[in-house]
């Protein structure tokens, strides 16, 4: 196997929380990334999953640079991101694009289409000036925009529309890889469907990969190769996206795929639904041991005297789960 | 996984051929709701004409503001002298208008020094954050603690009268409110996805404030530009009507207003007339950039 495109060692991401005004005094840290590992192989698609606030979308902005790493590696081939220079930073940042979630705030509503998609092709020259309006065209024509509408504003299109923007304006570099944070959970649902299309048909033209981000294990599981689960800013299982739908092994991922719902009446009478009991715990003072146990119907003593590693179960597959074999 | 492609975007030959559609940016709209503003068209109006007579007015009188008729002081309005004549003799209506462009001079060089230095200095304390935008908050804290009156006092002692120094001393304080204002609004801007899309694209600081953020929050400054001007020209008038303004026999409407005062149970036109136009146009500016901020509010706008 040839080296990853995207890897990602011991990752971990802390916010301080301070307290006071001008004295300000450590009062704990927020833990939303807490040690994360993973490799994205060129032209994957990745999903990840996980309930709100369990670190997905910091993450995210991690693996981005735009909140500032504690500990551990984002490394996009061989290059060092969280050690870089700005400069240098900012030339990777050319392979590694994102999408973000509220198309109605990603987009500078001062700027036209052409202003918007134009600016990233000026600036790092990916192109001679003279041919700008031509791949503002292009990229247009890719997303599925008419080009005729280069000249309007972001407040002249509609949710779905302003995402293909979105879109448009994250392969203006030609990356390799693109963030995907929750990019269809704003939208109407049957919008929903054209853009996860929409991205799926551009990984494949364009040997994309591409790191899916959802709460949602039905939308992620029609476009990932492979999915990931994260629970409280750590990854609980990974593995192929069929494989882990149809064979959870992790107590957590088991009660996310039970809650999604099926189209046949007949199944959907008798699914058996897994109800968590309680609610996420805190970031700040998670709780001893494995995070989910406080939560976790096959809870033991040893659950809760040490963090279970993440082990690699089956050739593709990985797994934290100190009774994985047993449950 | 599928074998590397060249890229399509490159593949393809695209010429636009359908006729490209013109938008309507928020400015336009923004334009036509100003419009819809009776006060505002009222106020746009009112400085317009105050602005055009105060330019090309006293070309065309036959008399010059510092000209003397020392047979005819005090005479009351005429066909002569439609505002009649001050203590001199000098004709009240080119002095008006004469002292006008110094109080509009005044007002918008001001007005521009404090947005200028302002917007600068907001944005990046904002932009920035952290122990740089604290120290630049006190520093301007600290600047207004100071006294007004004994600043420009000290000023003039210090450097001489002089117009120049007029505009510097009120530009000087202006500004800090236009950066505490600066400073909120590119807080609040900078914590939005669009910005965080556009570091993402590798764009620098400079680009990001002036391209990305400064056109986001031209509205405020827009309409605190427009309450400024009036905040500076009474600022000048009170200067003038201290004596520490403009020097005769160069006129301001500060300083017909404090002569008229001087003789307002005489002779009432002499302050009744001056008064009455720099009221008025206060109030016109006023109008205005009420009528901006509701044009220019985010919350009207459609979204």
């Amino acid at each position: 196997m040839s080296a990853p495109l995207l890897q990602l060692t011991d990752l971990k991401t802390h916010f301080p929380l301070t307290r006071g005004f001008i004295f300000k005094r450590a009062a704990g840290t927020v833990k939303a990334v807490d040690g994360v590992s993973l490799s994205v192989a060129r032209g994957e698609v990745l999903g990840l999953v996980g309930e709100s606030g369990c670190g997905k979308s910091t993450l995210a902005r991690t693996i981005m640079q735009l909140v500032p790493t504690t500990a551990g590696t984002v490394v996009l081939e061989g290059k060092n991101l969280t050690t870089g220079s700005g400069a240098e930073v900012r030339d990777v940042r050319r392979d590694l694009q994102m999408v973000f979630q509220d198309p109605y705030a990603s987009l500078n509503p001062r700027m036209t289409v052409f202003d918007m998609l134009a600016e990233p092709l000026r600036v790092h020259t990916v192109c001679a000036a003279a041919d700008v309006p031509a791949r503002v065209a292009e990229l247009m024509r890719l997303v599925g925009l008419a080009p005729r509408f280069m000249q309007k504003y972001p407040h002249e299109f509609s949710g779905g529309q302003r995402q293909r923007i979105a879109i448009a304006r994250a392969l203006a570099l030609e990356p390799k890889i693109i963030i995907a944070d929750e990019p269809v959970s704003a939208l109407d649902v049957s919008i929903q469907a054209q853009i996860l299309n929409l991205l799926a048909q551009l990984c494949r033209k364009m040997n994309l990969a591409l790191i899916f981000i959802a709460h949602d294990l039905s939308v992620v599981k029609h476009i990932s190769d492979r999915i990931a689960v994260m629970y409280l800013g750590k990854i609980v299982e990974l593995g192929p996206a069929l494989d882990v739908i149809e064979r959870p092994s992790h107590p957590y991922t088991r009660a996310l795929i039970s809650a999604i719902p099926t189209a046949n009446p007949d199944t959907e009478r008798t699914r058996q639904r897994i109800v968590l009991p309680g609610d996420p715990p805190s970031p700040i003072n998670p709780p001893a041991g494995c995070a989910f146990h406080p939560r976790c119907p096959h809870a033991q003593e040893k659950c809760k005297a040490a963090a279970p590693p993440l082990i690699r179960a089956e050739p593709a597959r990985e797994v934290a789960c100190v009774r994985l074999g047993e449950i | 996984m599928p074998a590397a492609s060249p890229s399509p975007i490159a593949a393809r030959p695209s010429p636009v051929d359908e006729p490209i559609e013109k938008g309507n940016s928020l400015w336009h709209d923004a334009w036509l709701r100003l419009r819809k503003n009776k006060l505002a068209v009222f106020g746009m109006g009112t400085l317009a004409i105050v602005a055009v007579a105060c330019l090309f007015g006293p070309l065309i009188s036959p008399y010059g503001y510092e000209e003397q008729e020392l047979n005819n002081t005090f005479a009351s309005p005429s066909w002569q002298h439609w505002l009649g004549t001050d203590q001199l003799g000098r004709d009240l209506l080119v002095r008006l208008l004469d002292g006008g462009q110094v109080s509009l001079g005044v007002g918008l060089c001001a007005t521009f020094v404090a947005l200028t230095i302002g917007v600068a200095y907001g944005a990046v304390s904002g932009f920035f954050g952290g122990k740089l935008d604290a120290v630049m908050m006190r520093t301007v804290d600290i600047m207004y603690s100071l006294p007004f009156t004994i600043f420009v006092i000290l000023l003039m002692v210090f450097f001489g009268r002089n117009i120049v120094l007029l505009f510097v001393a009120i530009g000087a304080v202006e500004w800090l409110t236009m950066a505490r204002i600066v400073r909120s609004q590119v807080m609040a801007v900078k914590k939005m996805e669009f910005i965080e899309a556009a570091r993402s694209l590798g764009f620098g600081h400079r680009r990001i404030i002036f391209r990305h953020i400064l056109p986001n929050i031209l509205g405020p400054i827009i309409v605190y530009t427009t309450l400024t001007i009036p905040a500076v020209m009474l600022l000048e008038a009170f200067l003038s009507f201290l004596g520490l303004g403009v020097q005769p026999p160069m006129s301001s409407w500060g300083v017909l207003i404090k002569d008229g005062a001087e003789k307002m149970e005489e002779y009432p036109w002499l302050l009744q007339f001056p008064a009455a136009i720099f009221s008025l146009t206060l109030l016109s500016l006023n109008f205005l950039g009420d009528g901006l901020r509701d044009a220019l509010d985010v919350r009207s706008s459609k979204d």
